[in-house]
């Protein structure tokens, strides 16, 4: 059984979503989509018991032996953005239900979650597989169908910002073919461990330089690194609440995991580093990413708008620690993922609830609310808290781990991007509290029936998620640690 | 001379690369913009399917045995790469559909004065 979990890590989703577009019902989809998840996170948990002590696991895809079939290899790193991918669609399914049934219509609800959980297929399958070529089909079933998600959104300019996102991903998912279709050609090979065995003999070749500047590319438009990032706002604000949560925790998050797994494992850092600047360069945008998105997101009215500006900068912090090419600048990098996936799928949810009782997320519609809804409020005082970088919250956690290796480096400039980006932050949730808290609130239509106990569940299920990791962080620090050890050990 | 004509192909995947990239760019009209990209896309089928040419080589069909023939693995991963690009340029024409249903137009500069405007009262 245990030897199967593998495959049936993206089979459950992807089965699943077949099953909802049978069912055609609303509350059957749910159901469907609700437990595919839950299974789905079991996997991933028995798997990060698997390999949390340093062990890889290997699959072999319709038992054609690697390099020659498709493998699925899971180290300590894969399973970590395995976990916090499926976790986070399983938190978030009981808060889809009252959600997708007010901003989805009717006949379309049981298509909407049969994209979401091919989106999850995609994602997840992109994190596990060991293959080259592979990862850029998962790529673009999860892209695909998030184009088609986010145009499912309840404005008009959903439509726009999902084209706009579609030709920029397809651009992206694009440059990484190319990428890969140069390693091919130099190496006649799409495993990845293999490409990392037989790259090295390939070193001073220019196809091999041309080879890892489009991957990196592509992958930082799939990231929305700054200055490719212009897809990224839009999309998130004008997408149904589900997605924004669900594609803020999750899709950057693996798209950074591609660009550290290429750059890492199949290049290798000592040749990808060397010569190009490389580092320098993601260490530049990272800086910039930070403080840019933060004073963006200051002027922002929409507090979505305002959550995914913050994304951008975030993504700064995510990228900062994959440049310093340390144990520790790695093991931040690891630890953000899952605490900025926590805080912003926090955020999002509490938002979503927010949108489901005003119709809206513009400042305006949240003024007051923190006192009508005290709970929902709550919820997201305290996801603010993390993202800010509180004490005893996720984001203190990570924010610690990147000073001290920024602080390692001796890169005093670094720490001080950090820190000032930390501090705009607090003026930009400062803001939306404030709103919340202080303000009168306004007359706009609300709902008149209370805020459902499964959302609720959901958004406070995360936020008290946020203040556990904040606690006792040191289960998840150790696989980070893990992680970091396996990317600079060489091939894991 | 010899680089140039030798390696013809890849000069025509980096031209038709660059028109495609140009187009999406440049065009404020979002059915060219499609169009773009699918020549952008088609670009490195062409990349791909290169890599794979030997000279003399034939189809890779089971046939005669010691024939040489073409390596048939780059023509199956781009079959791959062109079923998503139908998929793309498929979902990309619907969302043009919606768009045009929504705003009434399909030029991008218009699109955002609409939007613009919305915000604005």
């Amino acid at each position: 059984m245990t030897a199967q979990l593998p495959a049936l890590q993206i089979l459950l989703p992807m089965l699943a979503s077949a099953l909802c577009v049978l069912l055609r019902s609303p509350a059957g989809a749910w159901l469907c989509f609700t437990l595919a998840t839950w299974a789905s996170f079991a996997v991933s948990v028995l798997l990060v018991l698997a390999t949390r002590s340093g062990a890889i696991l290997s699959y072999e895809m319709g038992g054609w032996e690697p390099p020659f079939g498709i493998e699925l290899r899971i180290d300590a790193l894969n399973a970590f953005v395995l976990l916090i991918v499926s976790g986070m669609a399983a938190v978030m399914a009981p808060f889809a239900r009252s959600s997708v049934l007010a901003e989805i219509e009717q006949t379309r609800v049981y298509l909407f979650y049969a994209l979401v959980l091919l989106c999850l297929t995609g994602l997840l399958g992109i994190s596990i597989t060991g293959d080259a070529f592979n990862l850029f089909v998962f790529l673009e079933i999860s892209s695909l169908s998030s184009y088609a998600i986010i145009a499912m959104g309840p404005n008009r300019r959903a439509l726009l910002a999902a084209f706009q996102y579609l030709i920029m991903g397809t651009v992206g998912g694009t440059f990484i073919l190319i990428g890969i279709g140069l390693m091919y050609m130099l190496t006649g090979t799409l495993n990845m461990a293999d490409l990392a065995e037989r790259l090295p003999a390939m070193a001073d070749s220019r196809t091999e330089k041309a080879a890892l500047g489009f991957i990196v590319v592509g992958a930082s438009i799939k990231l929305a690194l700054f200055p490719l990032h212009a897809w990224l706002p839009n999309a998130y604000a004008y997408a149904p609440s589900l997605v924004s949560a669900l594609l803020a925790a999750t899709a950057t998050k693996v798209a950074a995991y591609v660009l550290i797994r290429f750059i890492y494992t199949v290049f290798l850092p000592e040749r990808a580093f060397d010569g190009l600047m490389l580092s320098e360069l993601m260490m530049a945008l990272a800086a910039i990413a930070m403080i840019a998105g933060s004073v963006v997101a200051i002027f922002q009215h929409n507090v979505k708008l305002l959550l995914a500006w913050s994304s951008i900068a975030q993504i700064g912090y995510i990228v900062l620690g994959a440049a310093l090419v340390t144990t520790a600048g790695l093991a931040a990098t690891t630890l953000h993922l899952l605490n900025h996936a926590v805080a912003k799928g926090c955020l999002f949810l509490a938002l979503g609830v927010i949108v489901w009782k005003t119709g809206g997320a513009r400042l305006s519609d949240l003024a007051g609310l923190g006192r009508t809804l005290p709970w929902v409020g709550a919820a997201f005082v305290i996801g603010a808290l993390s993202l800010i970088g509180v004490p005893f919250t996720g984001g203190f956690i990570t924010k610690w781990y990147l000073l001290v290796a920024v602080a390692e480096q001796e890169l005093w400039l670094l720490a001080g991007a950090v820190v000032l980006s930390s501090l705009l932050s607090i003026i930009y949730m400062g803001r939306v509290i404030e709103t919340l808290y202080f303000r009168a609130p306004s007359q706009g239509t609300t709902r008149s029936e209370p805020v459902p106990v499964l959302m609720l569940s959901s958004v406070w299920l995360l936020a008290l998620l946020n203040v556990a990791i904040g606690s006792y962080s040191e289960p998840f620090a150790a696989i980070a640690r893990t992680a970091a050890g396996q990317l600079l050990g060489g091939t894991p | 001379m010899q680089t140039f004509l030798g390696l013809y192909n890849f000069w025509v995947v980096i031209v038709l690369m660059m028109i495609g990239f140009y187009i999406v760019i440049a065009h404020d009209n979002l059915v060219k913009k499609i169009i773009g990209l699918n020549i952008f896309q088609t670009a490195v089928f062409i990349l791909y399917i290169s890599a794979g040419k030997i000279q003399g080589g034939t189809a890779p069909i089971l046939g005669e045995p010691g024939a040489v023939y073409s390596h048939p693995l780059p023509h199956v991963l781009i079959l791959t790469a062109i079923v998503v690009g139908v998929a793309t340029t498929a979902l990309g024409l619907a969302l043009i559909v919606r768009i045009h249903e929504a705003y009434g137009s399909n030029e991008e500069d218009d699109l955002l004065v609409l939007d613009r405007r919305e915000d604005s009262p």
